[in-house]
């Protein structure tokens, strides 16, 4: 596979989970628990917006084609997504998106800690600089995560079925194709076997804290190589896309 | 005529005048934010500035007013170029400004604890109370009301504060 476009790609997917899971916190605006966790939610949106912004981008001028990010993110149909299925999923009540959350900061932290020794200096310095974000934001989850799980009855009800019902959704995290294996060979991109292990031992951890138990692995929803999504992705830029589809080219 | 091009340490010195707009008592320089000037002519200058954070909404206001002093000190042209790397860390803010955060009511971040591990490893940091000097506070959330402070609220004299998180 070509560089360019493997690079191209490799970008979309990294810009896409960002954006994708930017704007799924950003619906908690005004609808947090109490007023802090709002501000918290929607803060760690926005530095997901700074992150895919910044990736896509990168892709852009990878692609070289005269797009830009507002480009990618507005008028790319739903199978020209590559997010990870696990950031569109609905935010659900408060400890399912504590887990989806989560699980998402978890791969975000360990894929960037990796990715920040790329030999591409531009996507290395991205990485450094996104970690340093995703640090606060795994942090901020894996508390709840043990704050749930080891509270009362009912918020560890809820904690544990917020994990079982994600799980499924975990595989597609770790799924690699040509894509991968071109900028892994190139010291490019990061080997996601490499991820899945440091991943497993973050979660296992908090769990074990949180007296959550961990799911077993079975059938695992998988499609964000292909852009093959849920249900849920189609609404999502529905909403996200309406303007610029309406009135192309809009300005503020 | 002989044009005369104005030095680096005075377009420093305008620059330093361009307050953060979320903490108008301290510099985009002091700050960090703006990293390097390439003075290309008398009409002409780059400016090449970090973010603070990602999705830092105070960026695009960074930007415009810094446009708008060095132009109007002369320049026609002022290219703002961003760069990631180094990546901007709070380990650059000089003593006298973290001394200015806490007189204007932000507890300056603590130093060195920038690169701490991601859970549970933060370890006992002390933040001071900017109000009254206690040094027994709580965290109230790692988020506040920008991107780069944490809420905490004082045990002693019980008045809520915002601290300059690490990053
Ligand atoms: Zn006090």
């Amino acid at each position: 596979m070509e560089l360019r476009e493997a690079l191209y790609k490799y970008l979309l997917r990294i810009g896409d989970t960002s954006l994708i899971a930017g704007q799924r916190l950003a619906e908690w605006v005004s609808e947090g628990p109490t007023l802090e966790e709002d501000i918290a939610l929607t803060n760690i949106s926005l530095d997901l917006f700074g992150q895919a912004r910044a990736a896509l981008s990168y892709a852009a001028e990878v692609q070289g084609k005269g797009a830009t990010e507002d480009s990618l993110t507005y008028l790319r149909s739903e199978r020209e997504y590559y997010n990870t299925l696990l950031s569109e999923l609905p935010n659900g009540n408060f400890a399912n998106t504590i887990a989806n959350q989560f699980l998402n900061d978890a791969y975000l932290y360990h894929f960037y800690t990796a990715l920040g020794k790329s030999k591409d200096e531009k996507l290395a310095a991205f990485a450094i600089k996104s970690v340093k974000e995703v640090r606060y934001h795994l942090r901020h989850t894996g508390e709840w995560v043990v704050r749930l799980g080891d509270g009362t009855e009912e918020s560890k009800n809820k904690m544990q079925s917020a994990i079982d019902d994600v799980w499924m959704f975990t595989g597609d995290l770790f799924e690699m194709d040509e894509v991968d294996e071109t900028l892994i060979e190139m010291g490019i991109g990061v080997d996601l076997n490499e991820i899945k292990r440091s991943w497993d031992t973050t979660v296992n951890k908090v769990l074990e804290r949180a007296t959550i138990t961990r799911p077993e692995d079975g059938y695992m929803q998988t499609g964000r190589l292909d852009g093959q999504h849920t249900e849920y992705l189609g609404h999502i830029l529905s909403e996200l896309q309406y303007l610029q589809r309406a009135h192309p080219g809009a300005e503020w | 005529m002989m044009v005369e091009i104005v030095s680096e340490s005075k377009v420093w010195e305008w620059l330093n005048e361009v307050p953060d707009p979320e903490i108008p008592v301290i510099s985009v320089v002091e700050l960090g934010v703006v990293r390097s000037i390439n003075i290309l002519d008398d009409k002409n200058i780059e400016v090449v500035i970090t973010p603070t954070y990602s999705g830092c909404p105070a960026m695009n206001i960074f930007e415009e007013d810094i446009e708008k002093k060095l132009k109007e000190k002369g320049f026609e042209n002022v290219a703002l170029t961003t760069v990631l790397s180094p990546a901007w860390t709070t380990d650059w803010i000089k003593d006298d400004v973290l001394d200015k955060l806490e007189k204007y009511g932000i507890a300056p971040p603590v130093k060195g604890t920038a690169d701490k591990g991601a859970l549970f490893e933060s370890g006992p940091k002390v933040v001071r109370c900017p109000k009254c000097k206690s040094e027994t506070t709580v965290l109230v959330s790692q988020f506040g009301s920008t991107a780069c402070k944490a809420l905490y609220t004082c045990s002693s004299c019980h008045e809520p504060f915002e601290y300059f998180k690490c990053i």
